[in-house]
């Protein structure tokens, strides 16, 4: 599979009154392959939205590149940045903010179609009823406003808007965090319906460990702006190797009866991204922690086929310091 | 807007605001179909002659109907009021908007700019300039227009500031719009409750600076008729015609209050955080 995307060391730095800068965003590389379901996990405020807008070009990075499709996102004008912009859409957690208040579903979700000159101006209706079609919105929602709509279907005709430009990538925001428990999992369909139909890329990003196991091919769990472990999602599934992999997953529920209860409880809050600690910016929390773990910070390798973990058990020879 | 309706009906003195000024519109359109004389008719038979059946609210020093010189004068104090405005929000507009949007150097350099405006003394500054320039009403208009914009200059910075970050607006920008259609098309449309707000106060604000420039006499000229001229007249009879200074100052009075009831109005009923309370 070729690869679609390749982020490289992006940092984004808030300016932050009376200290350092806020890091968000503090050195991550991944690349993503054509087709792929890339999730990216993590707790509120480790980085993932600021981590998505720089990937997009919603705002400029203070370091790092992306290269989409072989195009530098950062250094594009002109029509190379308007081939990268249709290219990438990002569908955000809160589709009533995402849809401007005062403009109907046909202006909202036709908008694009003329910005790109993609059809006429008499074609646009047809080619909104199909796309809204395709997302399972009746097209008498045509001349409604966004407020006349559930939260589930605003989410829908966000991603109808976001189709209108036939994306190669998608990159959603937890899409599916601000719906109901019951309207979430037909999101989660229609993106998978998606997936598979147009071969459409995704980058997922998700607090919700749970969201993403059957969805992504890949998972890159993040803390404070960084990238703490990436593999495979059945192999961190079945084996998460980084401590904080460890306490996110023990935290999510399973439904078998005896099931381990073992529960790894993480103490205290994340710190902030003003302050981030010396050495490995988790070692204040971890359940693991050894000696060098306060001074020195953990570089992210490949400690198995696959599998990129930054933790200073598994400096050595893989599994060397494990236990 | 049926929330914004509603919500507006329930503040009567805002309702008797709007009920007034819709009066003053129906009298400033209606002038000549309305005023029992034409309000420049000499008549020097009648000179200072008080309010009675001839003439309801008397007449001035060269026998002129005062009635229908209010009634006329409306016709000014409207007009300058609206198209002063006008200008200061458009004006008002674009650097708020230019401010908000682009932010950096831009802002920097506009906001500063907006504190000396307001630093100085607008209505000193609007004297100075009007003898410079001659008391005209479209010099006044102008005048007054571009020695208040600085307000909805703030506020459409405000809103600009929290808009361009709204998702929306974010995936606006992933579509491939440009900046103009952004501004124009998606922030704009969105921060306009506020200007409107400040529009229908800014009206009272101009109707009494133009009323009080006319006052001084380097507003609008005599013989046409402007509420503040005719209070120039008043003073000048004040023992001898209290109706020359009563009426045209009850009229200002009521006007300028009318209009800040609307706008205080409005800007409760648009106010979306006082909208969970009460439905």
């Amino acid at each position: 599979m070729k690869e679609l995307l390749r982020v490289m060391d992006v940092k984004k730095y808030f300016p932050f009154r009376g200290g350092g800068p806020l890091r968000a965003v503090d050195g991550v590389s991944f690349t993503v392959k054509e087709g792929e379901v890339f999730a990216i996990v993590g707790e509120s405020g480790c980085g993932k939205s600021t981590l998505a807008r720089v990937i997009l070009r919603l705002m400029m990075p203070t370091g790092g590149r992306v290269i989409f499709d072989g195009m530098d996102v950062f250094k594009a004008g002109g029509e190379e940045l308007s081939r990268i912009r249709r290219g990438m859409q990002i569908i955000f957690q809160d589709p009533m903010a995402s849809l401007n208040p005062r403009k109907r579903i046909i202006d909202a979700v036709g908008e694009p179609l003329l910005i790109n000159r993609m059809v006429k101006r008499g074609e646009v209706k047809d080619h909104v009823v199909e796309l809204l079609r395709r997302v399972g919105i009746d097209s008498d929602a045509l001349y409604r406003y966004p407020h006349e709509f559930s939260g589930g279907q605003r989410q829908r005709i966000c991603i109808a808007r976001a189709l209108a430009v036939k994306p190669r990538l998608i990159v959603a925001d937890e899409p599916i965090s601000a719906l109901d428990v019951s309207i979430q999992a037909q999101i989660m369909n229609l993106l998978e319906d998606l997936q598979r139909q147009n071969r459409i890329t995704h980058v997922f990003i998700s607090h919700n460990l749970l969201a993403v196991q059957h969805f992504s091919n890949t998972i890159a769990v993040m803390y404070l702006g960084r990238i703490v472990e990436m593999a495979r999602t059945e192999d961190l599934f079945s084996r998460p190797f980084h401590p904080y992999s460890e306490a996110l997953l023990s935290a999510v529920p399973r439904p078998e009866v005896g099931g381990k209860a073992g529960r790894i409880l993480l103490k205290g809050d994340v710190p902030s991204p003003v302050n981030i600690p010396d050495g490995c910016p988790f070692h204040p929390r971890c359940h693991r922690r050894f000696d060098p773990c306060d001074r020195i910070i953990p570089m992210l390798r490949e400690v198995d086929s696959g599998r990129w973990v930054s933790c200073h058990l598994y400096n050595g020879r893989f599994g060397n310091l494990k236990d | 807007m049926s929330i914004f309706w509603r919500r507006f009906r329930r503040n009567r003195l805002a309702v008797a605001g709007a009920v007034v000024v819709a009066f003053l519109f129906i009298i400033a359109i209606a002038a000549p179909l309305i005023s029992p004389y034409d309000p420049n008719e000499i008549d020097r038979a009648h000179i200072l002659e008080p309010p009675g059946p001839e003439h309801p609210l008397g007449t001035d020093d060269l026998g002129r109907d005062v009635l229908s010189r209010m009634i006329y004068g409306s016709r000014i104090s409207l007009s300058v009021g609206f198209v002063a405005v006008g200008i200061a929000t458009i004006v008002g507009i674009f650097f708020g908007a230019l401010s908000g949007y682009y932010g950096g150097w831009v802002d920097r350099i506009i906001m500063r700019f907006v504190d000396i405006m307001l630093s100085i003394p607008t209505f000193f500054l609007i004297l100075a300039v009007i003898a410079f320039v001659g008391p005209s009403i479209w010099n006044i208009m102008v005048v007054i227009g571009l020695t208040s914009w600085m307000g909805v200059a703030r506020l459409v910075r405000a809103e600009f500031l929290s808009l361009k970050e709204r998702e929306f607006v974010l995936a606006e920008r992933a579509l491939g719009a440009g900046n103009m259609r952004i501004i124009f098309s998606h922030i704009l449309p969105n921060s306009m409750a506020p200007v409107f707000v400040s529009a229908v106060l800014g009206v009272a604000a101009a109707i009494l600076v133009e009323s009080a420039l006319s006052f001084l006499g380097i507003g609008v000229q005599p013989p046409t008729p402007s509420w503040g001229n005719i209070l120039t007249l008043g003073k000048d009879n004040i023992e001898i015609a209290w109706w020359l200074s009563v009426f045209p100052g009850l009229a200002i009075l009521i006007t300028v209050l009318a209009y800040n009831l609307v706008g205080e109005g409005l800007r409760d009923a648009l106010d979306p955080r006082l909208w969970g309370s009460e439905r």
